[in-house]
């Protein structure tokens, strides 16, 4: 019987060599006929190394650095390599819980157990001056020096913006950028990143079986040099702005100041502030929400993004409009009728030069009505809408309602409304000039922001022209941008002007202005204050001005939170800024003093009124 | 005794122990090029894999010793205890075993985790010995069979319910002892049958597979009656059956897609011509119809199972491996690597801890179910294409001693050992190369772990043991 199963042995050898056999052939294609695992084992073994670029200098107008890169260390590991060692010891070095530590050196080892990977970021130099003695008693770490971005002078931080690692939609929406790059996340940083960041480049080598590198691939032939980043030169002026931030200390609120002739900004603050450093480096995260939860919104740009009622600097708008549209002349009077709008006392006001400098309230409401009230129709309903929207195509060429594109990536464009906004808010025929008349003195539902109040000031300033405001005067190697070269002149006959300035005169330098406290000793300061209402506490104090009143040196607009009159607050901040501007000294000590001491921030919890149109 | 030894020495087969000398060498080779970062320091490390896989290749050699001092009669009288013994643990395992990568097939005894499925290996290839070389037991009676059958099947069972179908599979291997101690044949032609339908069954629609068994069917009738009228009426019914069947679904049942409707008619004209079948007295025309009856049904019933029973990513391993997904980078991951690995070695390899693929975690895996990639990484095709070979000779070295048997419990041992290294060698090199799903099971003495190369040595040294005593023994 077993003689008989014993031929059976055959089939099984056969099924075992015949097993064999296909495994030897298939490992014969694998190995030797196909080519293809060859090339992928080729990419498996070649180490690609990025070359990280310096990110562009941002220098101020004077070649000060306000944004450069400096260096902070990559504590790095190689899980394979570590050797035993007092955990403790070095957890506390580094300033964490030996948990944490754990964890991290946990999450690299799942990384991978022979590729170095991040263990901990960003070390200052300064850390890494305390760490670097010890740091070769820890077998397997190693310091990876990295540029990072620092501002030595702690300025504009709302301006310069700030610079972190990339996001994860970023990474996939553009190629160039991979997790743990860095780019521009805010202010010029931002909105400049293409020419500050340059462009990386690429190194590949090919790697032994020990992951040690052992020669550039074909002698560096697919290598990529890296392309330095481009210098930045701002238009900032670095002691004006550390001025403007010195005086707007303990207030809230924002502060633009550009020169006419060419509508550079020279200064823009924004209070409450902060240290631009604190937003690089390991702790970005901690301070930015840090920042996010402090009242007053210190992440908030003001100057760019805040739309106030512009108060009372809007009848030097009012003015120049009605003069054009030929409703008033030089010398029309109205009475300072207070039945009409409130008012405070003055002289009745003899002619416009006269009503800026006196800022009545009822004058402007005449002049308004008959912008608005033009008689084309009958019925008054009928004939507002059609003089608000001639009104609004005429304010509008002062850049209001309209975002101006100063070089930041965002900007409030403001508001003017017209007939289809209280058309929408009331009906079609149902408002008419009674509905609106506050528009007459810059209050109700216009919103400006700061930096257009400057340049509307530079506009009075140019008397009729002005170029888009800006904060770059020169990329590197490419100079001023095209968009900043192009004069914008407006369509008013220019003897408008002169009446419109001398009132504006009158306002600070006249018996009876409203802005006495903003002389300067020697110069002629022509401004206008403007005081916003506001439903939610004390009302925004705002100055708009521009010195000297013959060829201006620089325009400027303030605005104070819930600080009250125009003149009381804002007019000296403004004219202090133009004087350190002018004559780079404070001649009159105490009024300097009276504002550094001020501390005009509401003590409760308000909320605030940084947009007009809610 | 020391004759008795001497005896023994001289009828030891060296070519084996010669085969299982060169393996541990070149497995630990590769274990140490998978495994050590190449700093001198670390090379002699207590804690690394190829110092840990040293101490197991010592505690291999003292059981090597402990084998060849126990009488060669033990391992038939103990063998159903070693069994029941195996199977306790293999339960244990289930109940405190330590989990392991999703299985749960380890006992951890602090300084050593201890795999029963190893053992489970030697132990029910002694009982099947054991029960074999029964006297008055036949294979050939169904009811013996199942008997047999039942001892593989519960080890099997538990070692699924642990997770580890690798394991488990393996012990499909101990069919081939059955069918070379006297198991019908049918049932290796069942068993081949099956499997070629079921992967068939993935590649292409059943209506075709289904079709084409139809068209055979005929072919073979047709050969077979040499008459055309015949298989003009074997084409008709059918044909029939199934074109009625489409317009009562296409009409009113709207229910029954293509190969339902396909089966069920096929099914019905030879149940409708079977009293005919049966009255020709045609075997060849009966197991025909048999055959292609039960291969619809079989065909219908995977079908269901791999559709409504198989998880998702079971199918996804079964159909990588059938090419039927391109995925570098999802389920095929490690089996692209792995090929990577092995091809970039070449005609003769990269060179001892040369390998650039095999480090750097590129392989999963590296020193345990994918060491092979180290071998055809570093020692290229002359590497690879010299360990197969040594497998094959070494697996049928063991059927050619198991034949020169004069005991029967000898000899299905024997055969034992063959199918399990063989299963282990089919399974793991296949998995490696991409010719099979990726199933995680050690490659005999090349995989680093305690459990495996201790089992290997155990299960091949017992049959060494009992063939040099091979001419003593007479039962
Ligand atoms: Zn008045």
């Amino acid at each position: 019987m077993n003689k008989h199963f014993e031929q059976r042995k055959y089939l099984i050898l056969g099924i075992i060599i015949i097993t064999g056999l296909i495994i030897l052939i298939k490992l014969f294609y694998l190995q030797i006929i196909n080519e293809e695992y060859k090339v992928s084992a080729l990419n498996n073994s070649q180490r690609h190394i990025i070359q990280y670029p310096p990110r562009g200098i941002i220098y101020d107008r004077d070649s000060n650095i306000l944004a450069s890169n400096t260096v902070a260390y990559d504590i790095m590991v190689i899980p394979g390599q570590v050797k035993p060692f007092d955990t403790v010891q070095f957890a506390s070095q580094l300033n964490i819980s030996v948990k944490k530590f754990k964890q991290r050196l946990l999450k690299a080892r799942h990384y991978s157990y022979f590729k170095a990977s991040v263990f901990f970021k960003l070390l200052s130099a300064k850390e890494y001056a305390s760490f670097q003695e010890y740091i070769h008693h820890y077998r397997g770490f190693y310091v990876q020096p990295r540029l990072v971005r620092d501002y030595p002078q702690k300025l504009a931080p709302h301006v310069l913006g700030d610079v972190g690692e990339v996001g994860k939609k970023m990474v996939e929406s553009d190629d160039y950028y991979q997790a743990g790059d860095y780019i521009g996340l805010n202010g010029l940083e931002k909105y400049y990143e293409k020419e500050l960041r340059g462009e990386k480049g690429l190194k590949i080598y090919l790697v032994d079986a020990h992951n040690r590198i052992k020669e550039s691939f074909h002698d560096g032939m697919y290598d990529k040099k890296p392309v330095a980043g481009k210098n930045l030169i701002c238009t900032i002026d670095s002691r004006l702005q550390a001025y403007g931030k010195k005086l707007m200390r303990n207030k809230l609120g924002g502060l633009v100041a550009i020169e006419p002739k060419t509508g550079e900004i020279l200064a823009m603050v924004s209070n409450p502030n902060y240290n631009p450093n604190i937003l690089i480096g390991r702790k970005r995260g901690y301070y930015y929400d840090s920042l996010l939860m402090t009242d007053h919104k210190p992440l908030f740009n003001r100057a760019v993004n805040a739309a106030y009622p512009p108060g009372s600097t809007f009848k030097v708008a009012q003015a120049i409009v009605a003069l054009d549209e030929g409703v008033i002349d030089v010398n029309t009077a109205f009475s300072c009728n207070k039945a009409l709008i409130g008012c405070h006392n003055h002289p009745n006001a003899s002619s416009i030069t006269e009503a800026i400098q006196y800022s009545c309230n009822p004058y402007f409401h005449q002049v308004f009505k008959r912008l608005i009230q033009r008689g084309y129709e009958e019925s008054v309903f009928r004939d507002s809408p059609l003089g608000l929207d001639l009104w609004k195509q005429k304010i509008s060429n002062f850049g209001f309602g309209s975002r101006l594109d100063i070089g930041l990536p965002s900007v409030n464009p403001g508001f003017i409304p017209g007939s289809d906004y209280y058309n929408r808010l009331y009906g079609e025929y149902r408002w008419a000039f009674s509905t609106i008349y506050s528009l007459s003195i810059g209050q109700g539902e216009i919103g400006v922001t700061p930096v257009q109040l400057a340049n509307f000031a530079s506009i009075i300033a140019n008397r009729g022209w002005y170029y888009t405001p800006h904060l770059i005067k020169r990329i590197e190697e490419r100079g001023l941008e095209t968009k900043y070269k192009q004069k914008h002149v407006l369509p008013f006959d220019t003897s408008i002007y002169a009446p419109v300035v001398d009132g504006m005169e009158g306002t600070v330098n006249g018996d009876i202005g409203t802005a006495r406290l903003a002389r300067i000793e020697g110069i002629i300061l022509c401004g206008k204050t403007g005081t916003a209402e506001n439903p939610h506490g004390e009302d925004h104090s705002i100055f708009m001005a521009f010195a000297p009143k013959e060829n201006p040196q620089i325009a400027i607009a303030v605005y104070v939170e819930n600080s009250g009159y125009g003149g009381t607050w804002a007019g000296p901040i403004a004219s202090l800024m133009a004087e350190k501007y002018l004559l780079d000294t404070i001649q009159v000590k105490w009024k300097e003093d009276r504002i550094l001491d001020a501390e005009l921030i509401p003590k409760e919890e308000k909320e605030e009124t940084t947009s007009s149109n809610d | 005794m020391i004759k008795r030894r001497y005896n023994i020495l001289k009828h030891i087969d060296w070519i084996s122990v010669l085969i299982y000398l060169l393996f541990m060498i070149f497995g630990w080779i590769s274990i140490l090029s998978s495994s050590w970062n190449g700093e001198k320091s670390t090379l002699f490390d207590f804690e690394s894999r190829q110092m840990k896989q040293l101490i197991w290749i010592a505690v291999s050699l003292v059981f090597i010793f402990i084998i060849f001092l126990i009488d060669s009669k033990f391992f038939s009288v103990f063998a159903y205890l070693l069994y029941g013994l195996s199977i306790l643990s293999l339960i244990a395992a289930l109940f405190i075993g330590k989990e392991v990568s999703g299985t749960k097939a380890w006992i951890d005894f602090g300084f050593f985790r201890f795999q029963p499925s190893e053992l489970a290996k030697i132990f029910t290839g002694l009982a099947l010995a054991q029960l074999i070389s029964k006297y008055n037991f036949d294979l050939q009676k169904l009811k013996h069979l199942v008997i047999a059958f039942l001892f593989i099947l519960v080890p099997m069972g538990i070692i699924l319910l642990q997770n580890d179908t690798g394991s488990a599979l393996v012990f499909l291997a101990f069919i081939l002892v059955f069918y070379r101690e006297g198991m019908n044949q049918t049932f290796l032609f069942i068993v081949f049958l099956a499997i070629g339908l079921f992967v068939l069954s993935l590649l292409i629609h059943l209506y075709w597979i289904i079709g084409g068994l139809a068209l055979i069917a005929i072919i073979f009738f047709w050969l077979n009656e040499k008459s055309n009228k015949q298989t003009i009426i074997a084409i008709l019914i059918p044909a029939t059956f199934v074109t009625g069947l489409f317009f009562f679904n296409a009409l009113v049942l709207h229910k029954l897609n293509l190969n339902t409707m396909l089966s069920i008619g096929i099914i019905a004209a030879i149940i409708v011509l079977l009293p005919n079948i049966i009255r020709f007295k045609r075997s060849n025309i009966i197991v025909l119809s048999i055959i292609v009856a039960s291969s619809v049904l079989y065909l219908n019933t995977i079908n269901f199972f791999y559709e409504e029973v198989l998880r998702q990513h079971q199918r996804d391993r079964i159909e990588h491996l059938l090419g039927m997904k391109e995925d570098p980078l999802g389920i095929g991951y490690n089996v692209n690597q792995s090929k990577i690995a092995i091809g970039s070695g070449g005609f003769s390899g990269k060179g001892f801890l040369n390998g650039t693929q095999t480090k750097f975690d590129f392989v999963p895996e590296q020193s345990t179910d994918f060491i092979f990639c180290t071998v055809g990484e570093e020692f290229g095709f002359l590497g690879s294409a010299f360990v197969v070979i040594l497998f094959v000779v070494l697996i049928t070295r063991i059927i050619i001693m198991a034949e020169r048997q004069r005991s029967k419990f000898s000899r299905v041992y024997g055969y034992a050992v063959a199918s399990i290294f063989f299963a282990h060698f089919l399974i793991n090199l296949g998995m490696t190369i991409g010719l099979m799903p990726v199933i995680g099971i050690p490659l005999p003495f090349f995989s680093y772990g305690g459990s495996s190369f201790m089992g290997f040595t155990i299960l091949l040294f017992i049959f060494l043991r009992l063939d040099a005593n091979r001419l003593e023994v007479f039962r």
